[in-house]
Order: structure tokens, then C-alpha cells, then sequence
């Protein structure tokens, strides 16, 4: 078999069937015909609408730091807190573990997962190879199941239905910020990371 | 089903990190590394019995004190009401929000207790080689890789009520030690659910041929 044979096959990841590849169309979703794994969904990526996606959820990212989530109100005087809040809350409380796993899940691997796609997509923009491509693709592959911004989001109704009972709650913008950038992960972690590799081969091709 | 050749019958692998197609490398120099993107190439992901079982068998270990003891204390002027998971479910079901109620008993209570269940059941069946219910088993496994992490719920709300109640005169809320242990144990599912290979459901056909 040549090399050009090689690259019309791909691999189930979940039970090694074989497939060969085909011409798909916009949006559709290729599923493996044995086990019944999504194979690959072609949305052929534009990257400059895929960039100011990313640039968006940037700067929603900043402002669900910045601003309070929830305010609470009992006689006249209030507390709110942000997610710093919560990690910074959660150290000096001897919950280290739960802090380290909280500035991971929701901020540091989330601002990578972003400046890293953004990082390749500028490039690509410019039909050039990002510095660091590989690296940077390894990295998102093991990131990718640790980015937890929409159980914090639920987690953060839960907090407020149950604060509720005792004080006034009152959500604050931090929350909506946190729900619009869930919808934009959710839409950039749509973006098939084969489509990326696939991208850097063209290029050298 | 023979129809569907697969990758080590055609002499072939998978990147399991970029998924590139390479040519399996010769007996005994199994050191390959991907020309992609340089990752080791593994037909199977290695040791994948043994670091299934370990992870899962840990993180059960985790999850028996992260159910007993308390994970949030909160406390008021005339009382102090130490918390357990599922009597946070229950205090949320009296004060009205059933729907959540549920959403939080799914997400920390039955949650786990299916990746334990499901994990091994895989480990076990994928051992014994059997091709009983492989596509059902497919899907169960794919069930537990996408829900998993939604179990750290619990934990974010007691992060987010202790960093809230913290500064009132009034009232105090602070984590207790079941929720490290409840957030380790959502960890240890999620890396034993990553460690376990779904290939190996498929593998007793090898031995059809
Ligand atoms: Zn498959
Ligand atoms: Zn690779």
C-alpha cells in the first residue's frame, strides 16, 4: 500500500474498524458502521469566522472572572463572590485539592484551550503552520476532557436555589457570562481536531 | 461482521492521539513513535486492565467516605447542620426545586455509581473476550465518557456557598472533608474511564477467523 492509500482510510478510536474516507457534506456526521462512533463531522472550517468565535468567547472568558457570580442579602448587607472567590475560598478552608481542581477545570485549562486555538487558527488564517503546532495539538488532545465551565454554570443555579431558603439571592452578570461562554465552548469544541491535523498537512503538502 | 476489516488485521494502527493511519512496525520494535505527532503508537492502550481496575478500584476506595462523611457545614447563630451529599438532595426536594433535586442525585449519586457498575462490567466482559451485547456495550461505555465529569456538581456548589456565606456575621458555610474526597473521587472515574481501551470490546473477533 502507498502512502497516498493510507490517507483515504481512518480508524474507529473505539473498535479499530477500518473505514475508508468519503466526500462528505456541510454538517454532516460520519458514524462508524460497526460500533456506532462518531468518525468525523465535516464543517469545513472557516477560520476566520472560527477566529472571531474564539476572540468572543475571549473576552466573555475575562468577564466571567471579572464580575460577581451570585450576590446574597440578609439585613441590609450583602456578599458576593466570583470564581476566584470560590478558588481562593476554597485554599484557605483546607479544601486545597478542591481549588487546584477548581483553577484547572475552569480557568487555566478553558484560557489554554482558547488561546491555543486561537493561537492555530491565526496562522491558518494565513495559510501558514502556527509555531508549536504539534505541541499545541497534543496539549489540546489531553486538555480536552477537563474544561468544566458548563457544570459550573448548573452548579452555580444549584448554589443559588439553595442560598435562596436563608438569604436574597440575586444572580449577577458573572453567571450570564458564564452561560454565553458554555454555548461558545460548546461551539468551538465542535471543531473536529482532525480537520486541524488534516490542515497541517495540506499546508506542507 | 467480517465484512468490516480492522486496523490490526490489515497490519495497520491508529495514532491514538491524532488519529493519523500507520503502518503497524515490526515485530519487536513496538517503540514507534507516530510521524505525526510523536506520540508513542499502541495497538491497545498499554496496561489497560491493570490501570482500569487500580483507578477504578481507587476511586471507590474515595467514593465510600465522600457518601458517609459530611461535605458542607453550615452554620447559624443557635445551630450548626453538618451536610452529606444525598442530604443536600434531600434539602433541596423539601425547599420546593425538585427538578434540581434530581439533576443532583443523577449527577452525584448515580453518576458514579454507573461508571463503577458499567466500568466493570467492561472490564470483566472485555476480559473473557465474549462478543455478548458489543454494541450495546459500545454505547454504555461512550454513556459514561460523556457524563462523567457533570458529578463534580456538587463539589462547585460547595465551593461557590462557602466562598458566598463567608463573610456574614450571621452565618458561616464551609467545605468538610467528603467533598476532597467526593472531587477525587469524580477524578479517579474520569482518568479510569480514559485508561480503559473500547477496542477491547471488539477484540473476541479476532479469534472468529
Ligand atoms: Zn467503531
Ligand atoms: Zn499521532
Amino acid at each position: 500500500m502507498s502512502t497516498t492509500s493510507l490517507e483515504a482510510l481512518q480508524i474507529c478510536e473505539e473498535c479499530d474498524t477500518v473505514h475508508r474516507r468519503r466526500a462528505m457534506t456541510r454538517g454532516e456526521v460520519g458514524k462508524c458502521a460497526c460500533c456506532g462512533a462518531t468518525l468525523e463531522h465535516y464543517h469545513s472550517l472557516n477560520p476566520n469566522t472560527m477566529l472571531a468565535l474564539v476572540l468572543t468567547a475571549f473576552i466573555v472568558f475575562v468577564q466571567a472572572n471579572l464580575w460577581p457570580i451570585v450576590t446574597l442579602g440578609l439585613n441590609g448587607r450583602h456578599s458576593s463572590t466570583t470564581l476566584w472567590g470560590a478558588i481562593i475560598t476554597m485554599w484557605q478552608s483546607n479544601a486545597q485539592v478542591i481549588s487546584v481542581l477548581a483553577a484547572a477545570t475552569l480557568f487555566f485549562f478553558p484560557l489554554v484551550k482558547m488561546l491555543s486555538i486561537g493561537w492555530l487558527l491565526w496562522f491558518a488564517r494565513q495559510r501558514r503552520c502556527a509555531p508549536g503546532f504539534v505541541p499545541i495539538m497534543v496539549t489540546l488532545h489531553y486538555i480536552g476532557p477537563w474544561t468544566m465551565s458548563e457544570v459550573f454554570v448548573l452548579g452555580a443555579l444549584v448554589a443559588i436555589v439553595k442560598a435562596k431558603v436563608y438569604f436574597d439571592v440575586v444572580a449577577d452578570p458573572g453567571i450570564y457570562a458564564y452561560a454565553v461562554l458554555t454555548v461558545l465552548i460548546t461551539i468551538f469544541a465542535r471543531v473536529d481536531m482532525r480537520e486541524l491535523w488534516n490542515m497541517r498537512m495540506k499546508d506542507e503538502g | 461482521m467480517s465484512a468490516l476489516p480492522r486496523a490490526a488485521d490489515l497490519g495497520l494502527i491508529g495514532c491514538h492521539v491524532c488519529r493519523l493511519v500507520c503502518r503497524q512496525p515490526p515485530e519487536g520494535a513496538d517503540d514507534m513513535a507516530c510521524p505525526r505527532c510523536g506520540s508513542a503508537l499502541h495497538r491497545r492502550k498499554p496496561a489497560t486492565y491493570a490501570r482500569t481496575w487500580a483507578l477504578l478500584l481507587a476511586a471507590f476506595m474515595m467514593y465510600l467516605p465522600a457518601n458517609f462523611l459530611p461535605i458542607m457545614r453550615t452554620a447559624s447563630l443557635n445551630d450548626v447542620d453538618d451536610n452529606t451529599i444525598l442530604s443536600g438532595v434531600k434539602e433541596l426536594w423539601i425547599n420546593g426545586s425538585a427538578d434540581l433535586a434530581i439533576i443532583v442525585f443523577v449527577a452525584s449519586i448515580l453518576v458514579p455509581m454507573l461508571k463503577f457498575l458499567v466500568l466493570g462490567t467492561l472490564l470483566i466482559s472485555s476480559h473473557m473476550r465474549t462478543d455478548w451485547a458489543q454494541v450495546q456495550r459500545a454505547r454504555l461505555y461512550r454513556l459514561v465518557e460523556f457524563i462523567g465529569y457533570w458529578s463534580m456538581l456538587d463539589v462547585f456548589v460547595v465551593a461557590l456557598l462557602s466562598a458566598l456565606v463567608r463573610f456574614n456575621v450571621l452565618s458561616r458555610v464551609e467545605p468538610l472533608p467528603g467533598v476532597i474526597f467526593f472531587g477525587l473521587t469524580v477524578v479517579l472515574t474520569m482518568l479510569a474511564s480514559m485508561s480503559f481501551d473500547p477496542r477491547l470490546i471488539w477484540d473476541s473477533r479476532d479469534s472468529d477467523d
